[in-house]
């Protein structure tokens, strides 16, 4: 079984293929092009260097969100096509759930952090169970104090993770001491191979959803929705 | 097996998203258009971000719908087509990366196309004129007079310096409280009103010039309904409209025919979304026909967003086997007859 892995949520491209229980090949870019450029001929060379065609895949997997909303459609807009087109399974994953696969089974707590702008975080609180992550606190954008609220009536160790980590990483350790730790630099970024991995188990586990209608998930409206509620006090 | 080249046209420029399969450029099998006009309503325009989002939700029932329809399957496939510029880069996107995933996963010549050759194709869905032809392309985003020579060769002998055509409809359909869509809501308006009631401006700019300005008789609509509601005078909305886009379509027709005499060709091409306005294809038919000149316009479903006009576009190019790279981007600014990848 293959599953192809594709990542272009944040400011890192990726694409990764698994097959028979192991990581075949993968690509990452951290180089601030743009995605659109970049993904399909990422994604011709992880298949390449798998020595596979497009018509030996099984699913393809994908980061669903939350992210840059222009990178998530690239994603998105690419993995829904190719699966069409070969008539399989496509699965969005959370980008959150992604970042925090890093360090699953890591005693204590997890917290993907990407940054939201407007002094807001994209984010959410694993743990690692004995069937895979728990979600703790579900993804949501929020403020960083309400998020360190949070964290800090937990008690326990939190490994911060994530491109929001540069933006807030200060006032982490300001707020949490000690309880506060940091990913390495390697397992910071969501990776494809991760994409391709949770997929996998997703599809193991019986994934038939149609996903002509998929969207990414944003955890925020558009501006223009948001003013126009407001001018009509909803 | 059939010789026919079947391409799959994809457009996401703007608020529609369209997948069309057109076989040799002319044959329609199937032409389907998903409007977002009802969600864009409450907001009096297209948000760019809400469109990107709509894309990405509608894009692949779009293409679905179009294949089943035009009784073909991605094995039939010859290439795949789409705008990728000039347009909303977030929309545009959509589209691209769509194209880009199906010419990479069956391995099909990927045809990146220009959002205003597009437009001009829509008239050779039917029954392609013969070049050389000017086209006349009037949108929301473009007033455009441009001399076609042979395809893929364009010259733009004029332009508009301010406000694109269908943009002043817009703007003087919301100061009327018409609503948006402007354009059909004041072409309708228009015919049961008297295009002399109100002498509105019109500007022609330096003799010799194409170019077009409306930005001066929008001004002019403004001060009139100030000074109406100012003196409490009641107005005729339908003179009013009926004067303006008489007002914009004396210019527009002066200016095409006047192209086509000094450029000598026998046919000028009606293109863009204001090529649905019925004022000005009666006007240009009327005043071009004195001098030999036949007028063509595309059937009004051509005329808006679709993705028919994108395959017809792209079977041109195809036989020029001009083909795109799997890096192709969107490119907003994206300049006619200048492929950018
Ligand atoms: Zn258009």
């Amino acid at each position: 079984m293959y599953i192809l892995g594709i990542d272009t949520a944040t400011r890192v491209a990726g694409a990764a293929v698994a097959g028979d229980g192991r990581l075949v090949s993968e690509r990452f870019i951290h180089n601030l092009k743009t995605h659109s450029q970049n993904i399909i001929p990422m994604i011709q060379q992880v298949m390449d260097d798998a020595g596979i065609k497009p018509a030996d895949l099984d699913g393809i997997a994908v980061t669903g969100g939350p992210g840059s909303f222009t990178g998530l459609r690239i994603g998105m807009a690419v993995a829904k096509t190719m699966g069409q087109a070969l008539n399989i399974p496509v699965m969005g994953v959370s980008t959150l759930r992604v970042l925090a696969w890093n360090y699953y089974r890591t005693s204590g707590l997890i917290c993907p952090v990407l940054d939201a702008r407007r002094n807001e975080v994209y984010t959410g609180i694993y743990g690692s169970g004995p069937e895979g992550l728990e979600e703790l606190v579900k993804p949501a954008a929020m403020s960083v104090e309400q998020l360190l609220d949070e964290l800090s009536r937990r008690r326990e160790t939190v490994i911060f993770l994530g491109d929001g980590v540069p933006v807030y990483r200060d006032t982490m350790i300001t707020r949490l001491g000690s309880q506060a730790l940091f990913g390495t630099m390697i397992n910071s970024f969501p990776r494809a191979g991760a994409v391709a991995e949770l997929g996998t188990i997703k599809l193991q586990q019986g994934y038939t959803e149609d996903y002509t209608f998929l969207q990414p998930v944003y955890l925020r409206k558009s501006e223009a929705e948001t003013t126009w509620e407001k001018k009509h006090g909803q | 097996m059939s010789a026919e080249a079947i391409i799959l046209g994809i457009e996401t420029s703007c608020d529609e998203t369209s997948a069309a399969v057109i076989a040799d450029g002319s044959r329609i099998m199937s032409n389907v258009i998903s409007s977002q006009v009802p969600v864009h309503q409450r907001f009096g325009g297209v948000v760019p971000e809400i469109a990107s989002r709509k894309h990405v939700e509608l894009i692949n029932s779009v293409i679905r719908q179009s294949l089943d329809e035009a009784g073909v399957t991605f094995k039939d496939l010859t290439a795949v087509a789409v705008t990728y510029g000039p347009g909303l880069v977030g929309a545009l996107l959509v589209g691209v990366s769509a194209a880009k995933a199906l010419a990479y996963t069956l391995d099909l010549p990927l045809i990146g196309l220009n959002h205003v050759e597009c437009h001009i194709y829509g008239n050779f869905l039917t029954k392609p004129p013969e070049l050389p032809v000017v086209c006349l392309v009037v949108s929301g985003g473009h007033t455009d007079l441009i001399f076609i020579e042979a395809h893929g060769s364009y010259q733009l002998i004029g332009r508009t310096r301010d406000d694109a055509a269908g943009e002043a409809f817009d703007k003087v359909a919301r100061v009327m409280g018409l609503g948006y869509p402007g354009g059909p809501l004041i072409d309708r308006l228009a015919a049961e009103g008297n295009p002399a009631a109100i002498d509105f401006p019109r500007a022609y700019l330096e003799n010799d010039s194409f170019d077009f300005s409306f930005s001066g008789l929008k001004s002019s609509v403004l001060n009139y309904l100030n000074k109406a509601k100012m003196r409490g005078e009641e107005i005729d909305q339908a003179d009013l409209a009926a004067s303006f886009q008489g007002a914009v379509v004396d210019v527009l027709t002066d200016k095409a025919v006047a192209a086509a005499v000094k450029y000598g060709v026998n046919t000028v091409l009606l293109a863009g979304g204001v090529a649905a306005n019925t004022g000005l294809r009666r006007e240009l038919t009327r005043r071009a026909q004195p001098f030999g000149i036949s007028v063509r316009y595309p059937e009004p479903v051509f005329c808006t967003d679709n993705a028919a006009m994108v395959a017809c576009a792209g079977y041109y190019k195809y036989l020029r086997r001009e083909f795109a790279p799997l890096t192709l981007n969107a490119v907003p600014g994206l300049k006619l007859g200048k492929d950018a990848y």
